[in-house]
């Protein structure tokens, strides 16, 4: 019966592109659905709307999830080049799936603490799930551009979605203009080596050159041509700003801070996860024969991005800005990892495997503050937290399990995370960065201590705030899940088929 | 394959019994009183009946191989971690140590008026599991993991249950900790992939490297992160100052089981995998451990004979103690890497039993500042005959098993032309730790009570050890004596392991020191060492 399916899902992906992508086109109905079902159903019955959003990517997800059980993929390109499958995007599929399942249910948390509109949200966020599943598949410049756009576009929206918070509104209009200024600097680096690597005096030109195995063969030969080197390196750092890397982190903390904090993890996680895959195929795929000197480059941004982090987050006391220099940090770390991938290929897996970590400790934190927020949540301080434990064990024990892992501490995941990303800088030969990571390791405790010493033993006798709204038994479900699974890949990382 | 048999099964039983009694603590709340305390007696225990039980099984004959192998995939095959359980002549011992210093420790706790005490039994017997762990791992991804396992219920405990000023000696301790514990993580990776074998298990690696040793710079880089990382979890000078702060405030239980076994990791590292995997790399850094040991030993000490505080005195002495330890180790002879060990047991045992004794001196005399005690024997004869005991202990008197730890090291350093001269600067520590440990002795228990302490001395609120906080320590002082009347229950299996290594060891550049051993040592049960 099992050999029937695949057989059937086998052949009728090969001959009919449309099925490879039937995840997105899910999602995208599902979004459309949802705004359809607002106009349709009477307003007694739109609070279903939150939940037909999560249970639909659920059911998303467990096709996804089904349809990789049968069959493997191994690098099938579909739409004329347009869209490329591996091992790798099919795991990253999952992870943008969960992680935009949790958004909504953080969403759905935050927006009944708030008199906003709801379905929009949802829609976007589902958009947003659908455009970074295409973006990670994309093996052509003008999919990739047009994928990130639908990204960006979306969150520029969410970010500034709490319309009556002039924090949200800053947040919203900082991130439009920074955003729009790297999408111009990608844009325009994707033009130059169109131009370059379509130009017929050259030799391996090719008129079909945005496709990224025809510039891979183009910048193989012409490495030194100054055009290349020019718009990759354009390319590169239109990426770095969406992973908040150095030089280009600057917009990070307001950004964080300001928008809602479904829509801060959505960004912190999600967003920065999908720059990095879009990176790490740049990287090891067209851009590989520029590798001799991309790497120092990117080493000498990780190395920034490492320091500026930890460093910038050990002062913060607002809690959503010290998650999202925490997260500059974070980047620094994936950043090793993916200079790693350069020389040796299985380093990506570590990139992934710490990706997946970071999802599931970044939303166990997220999601306890945004049960801690209160009606106005971009002003949550440090002190909302001091001896949260007395009151609050359950939400305090997440919080706790949540930057440990963030914090690399075994038996967590986040240190297994850790210890592949070091063993590969190791094997890359990167010492100088993986000192530079240790201390920002060091550095890290210090913050993240912090924040656990202020919820378990403050000295000061104040409370916590009363802001956070008892918890009903699907939300011990969700924040339970995250917390074993956090425990579960620390002690049993065999759990998680990435690593092989 | 490994065949699975009872004993190894025991052995992963040691390390997952405290570890589940402590989840039955932190979520049986509901269960009654007397349920939970069965569990946590169960709980501290099972791994002292297991390690006596597996004591009397080792076979030391197996020499270079592990007793009671036991091998579990954990989904980490790919990069060569396997859960590889296993003791050997070295382990053994300490695995002993951690048994025997958990078992006291949490009888001590139990009794203990901790605030929230099922959280803190809970942590404790956390801790005791991690350091089953530590010293049972044969691989040396788990032999890391197992040991930061153990070391983050010591932050808490101190945030939690700490003395005054808990926040910045938690913090500290922290920070220092984690650095240390990151330098000999990467220093583990540096040794993992230099070796090319692609396995983190201890048994192949050394077969790796014997057949084919790193080139001796990288040694020297890896031994670099190995000796600094390890020798920060040790308190190796000058990185020390976490420990006598973080001691002092840490609650009694988390200082006995710190302090007398988990300290011991850095240590039981070195002398486990980074001499005898990096012989080369060892003697280029001999004469920065000699150094480093001598500040330990004398700055230190002189440091401790200046305080007042009698937990900070501890924790200076504890520091101070270690030492000898570093420069047992330095010899790379059999007898000075076997005194280092016999050093480690004895002195685990030995200030696992002061610090819970100055503890209950604290709760007679309300305070830890010994300038303001005096004459408590008067009142409490068999604490100051305990506390006397384990000072005698921490000298170093004949009797005790800290004297052969200290005797041996001596006769290993005295062996050879080059490092003859230690001795008599090292000796110089015996005569500092004799003043502060006598003048300890004299302050608190015995010399005339100052004004303020004599009416409380007179009260009726001091009275003796009660049965409690006897049977811990007496359990720690009759370790003691057995150790300190017959060191060879170690020293034979431990004197076999490290033959062989030192044998392996002689194959590289190093300048191994062959000394039979200086133990005493019948001749009939001298067997002969088969490579």
């Amino acid at each position: 019966m099992n050999e029937l399916l695949a057989e059937f899902l086998r052949s009728f992906t090969a001959t009919n592109d449309w099925a490879a992508i039937a995840p997105e086109i899910m999602l995208a109905v599902l979004a459309l659905g949802l705004l359809g079902a607002e106009m349709v159903l009477p307003r007694s019955q739109q609070v279903l709307i939150p939940r037909l959003a999560i249970w639909g990517q659920v059911i998303v997800l467990v096709v996804t999830l089904a349809r990789s059980a049968y069959y493997t993929v191994e690098g099938q390109t579909f739409f004329s080049g347009m869209i490329a499958q591996t091992d790798v995007t099919q795991i990253m599929r999952v992870f943008f799936l969960v992680s935009s399942i949790l958004v909504c249910y953080l969403g759905k948390i935050y927006l009944s603490k708030q008199k906003l509109p709801r379905t929009e949200f949802f829609h976007l966020v589902i958009i947003i799930a659908a455009a970074m599943m295409l973006l990670v598949q994309s093996a052509n410049f003008v999919m990739l551009f047009v994928a990130l756009e639908a990204v960006t576009i979306a969150f520029y929206v969410l970010v500034a979605y709490c319309r009556t918070s002039s924090l949200s509104l800053e947040a919203g209009l900082k991130y439009l203009i920074l955003g729009a200024l790297s999408s111009s600097i990608l844009l325009f680096g994707i033009v130059l080596l169109y131009g370059v690597a379509g130009n017929p005096e050259l030799s391996f030109s090719s008129a079909d050159s945005l496709n990224f195995e025809a510039l891979q063969t183009f910048i193989g030969i012409h490495q030194d041509n100054l055009l290349v080197r020019i718009g990759a390196i354009l390319v590169v750092a239109g990426i770095c700003f969406k992973i908040g890397a150095v030089p280009f982190q600057i917009w990070v903390p307001d950004v964080y801070q300001g928008a809602p904090t479904p829509v801060t993890a959505y960004l912190a996680i999600a967003s920065k996860a999908a720059g990095f895959i879009v990176l790490l195929q740049l990287l090891t795929g067209p851009f590989i024969g520029l590798a001799s000197f991309m790497i120092p480059v990117l080493s000498l941004i990780a190395a920034a991005t490492i320091l500026f982090g930890n460093f910038a987050a050990v002062r913060q006391r607002n809690v959503k800005r010290l998650m999202g220099l925490s997260g500059v940090a974070h980047a620094g770390y994936l950043l090793v990892g993916v200079i790693a991938a350069l020389s040796i290929p299985e380093a990506k897996y570590a990139v992934i495997f710490y990706l997946v970590t970071y999802l599931l400790a970044s939303f166990a934190v997220f999601a306890v503050m945004s049960h801690m927020a209160g009606s106005d949540d971009a002003n949550q301080e440090l002190e909302d937290y001091e001896n949260l434990a007395r009151k609050r064990p359950f939400l305090s024990g997440v919080l706790a399990v949540g930057l440990g892992s963030l914090a690399g501490i075994p038996p967590l995941g986040g240190f297994i995370g850790k210890l592949f990303i070091f063993i590969a800088a190791y094997k890359a030969g990167l010492y100088e960065l993986l000192a530079i990571s240790v201390l920002g390791v060091v550095i890290s405790i210090y913050y993240y201590f912090g924040w656990v010493r202020t919820v378990y033993f403050s000295d000061s006798k104040d409370g916590a705030a009363e802001t956070a709204g008892s918890l009903r038994s699907c939300d011990r479900v969700v924040l339970g899940a995250l917390v074993f699974a956090t425990v579960l890949v620390g002690i049993f990382p065999g759990v998680l088929p990435i690593i092989r | 394959m490994i065949p699975l048999d009872t004993s190894s099964l025991c052995l992963l039983a040691a390390i997952l019994t405290p570890l589940s009694a402590g989840l039955f603590l932190l979520f049986g709340a509901r269960f009654s009183q007397s349920s939970l305390r069965a569990v946590s007696v169960i709980g501290f225990a099972t791994p002292l009946i297991i390690a006596l039980a597996l004591y009397c099984q080792f076979e030391p004959s197996l020499v270079g191989g592990y007793n009671f192998e036991l091998r579990l995939a954990t989904g980490l095959e790919a990069v060569g971690i396997y859960l590889h359980l296993g003791l050997n002549g070295i382990s053994m011992p300490l695995f002993m140590l951690a048994g025997v210093v958990g078992f006291a420790a949490g009888m001590y706790a139990m009794f203990s008026k901790a605030e929230r005490p099922h959280l803190y039994l809970a942590l404790l017997l956390f801790m005791l599991g991690g350091l089953m762990g530590t010293f049972a791992s044969i691989d040396i991804f788990f032999f890391y993991f197992f040991h930061e396992f153990a070391l983050i219920p010591t932050f808490i405990m101190i945030g939690v249950w700490g003395g005054a000023g808990k926040r910045g000696a938690a913090i500290e301790m922290t920070i220092y900790l984690t650095l240390g514990a990151l330098l000999s993580l990467i220093g583990l990776i540096a040794l993992y992939v230099q070796s090319g074998a692609d396995s983190f298990s201890l048994i192949t690696l050394r077969e790796y490297l014997v057949a084919q040793p790193i080139a001796e710079t990288v040694q020297n880089n890896i031994f670099a992160l190995l000796l600094f990382g390890f020798g920060i979890l040790v308190s190796l000078f000058p990185f020390h100052s976490w420990a006598p702060k973080g001691y002092a405030t840490a609650p009694t239980g988390a200082a006995m089981l710190h302090a007398g076994v988990l300290k011991k990791f850095g240590l039981y590292g070195l002398l486990q995998i980074a001499a005898p995997l990096l012989p080369a790399g060892a003697t280029h850094w001999f004469p920065w451990i000699v150094w480093l040991a001598l500040g330990n030993i004398i700055i230190i000490g002189l440091i401790t004979m200046a305080q007042k505080d009698v937990k900070m005195m501890l924790g200076y002495s504890s520091v101070m103690h270690m030492g000898y330890a570093f420069l047992g180790i330095a010899t790379f002879s059999v007898v000075g890497v076997g005194g280092a060990l016999l050093m480690m047991i004895a002195h685990g045992l030995s200030v696992a039993l002061l610090f819970m004794l100055s503890t209950c001196i604290y709760h007679r005399s309300q305070t830890f500042d010994m300038s303001s005690m005096g004459g408590l024997a008067t009142k409490a004869p068999v604490l100051a005959a305990f506390f006397v005991a384990g000072t005698m202990a921490s000298i170093g008197l004949p009797g005790f098993g800290n004297f052969w730890g200290e005797f041996t090291i001596f006769a290993a350093l005295a062996e050879t032309e080059a490092t003859r001269w230690i001795v008599a600067p090292a000796a110089l520590g015996i005569i500092i730790s004799a003043i502060y440990g006598l003048r300890a002795v004299a302050n608190i228990f015995f010399g005339k009570p100052t004004e303020a302490f004599a009416d409380r001395l007179n009260g009726d609120e001091i009275v003796d050890l009660k049965i409690h906080e006897r049977f811990p320590a007496l359990v720690l002082i009759v370790a003691l004596i057995v150790v300190g009347i017959y060191p060879r229950l170690f020293s034979d299996a431990a004197n076999d392991e490290l033959s062989l290594i030192s044998s392996y060891s002689n194959k590289s550049t190093l300048p191994i020191i062959e000394v039979n051993a200086a133990l005493p040592r019948p001749v009939e049960a001298h067997k002969e060492v088969t490579h």
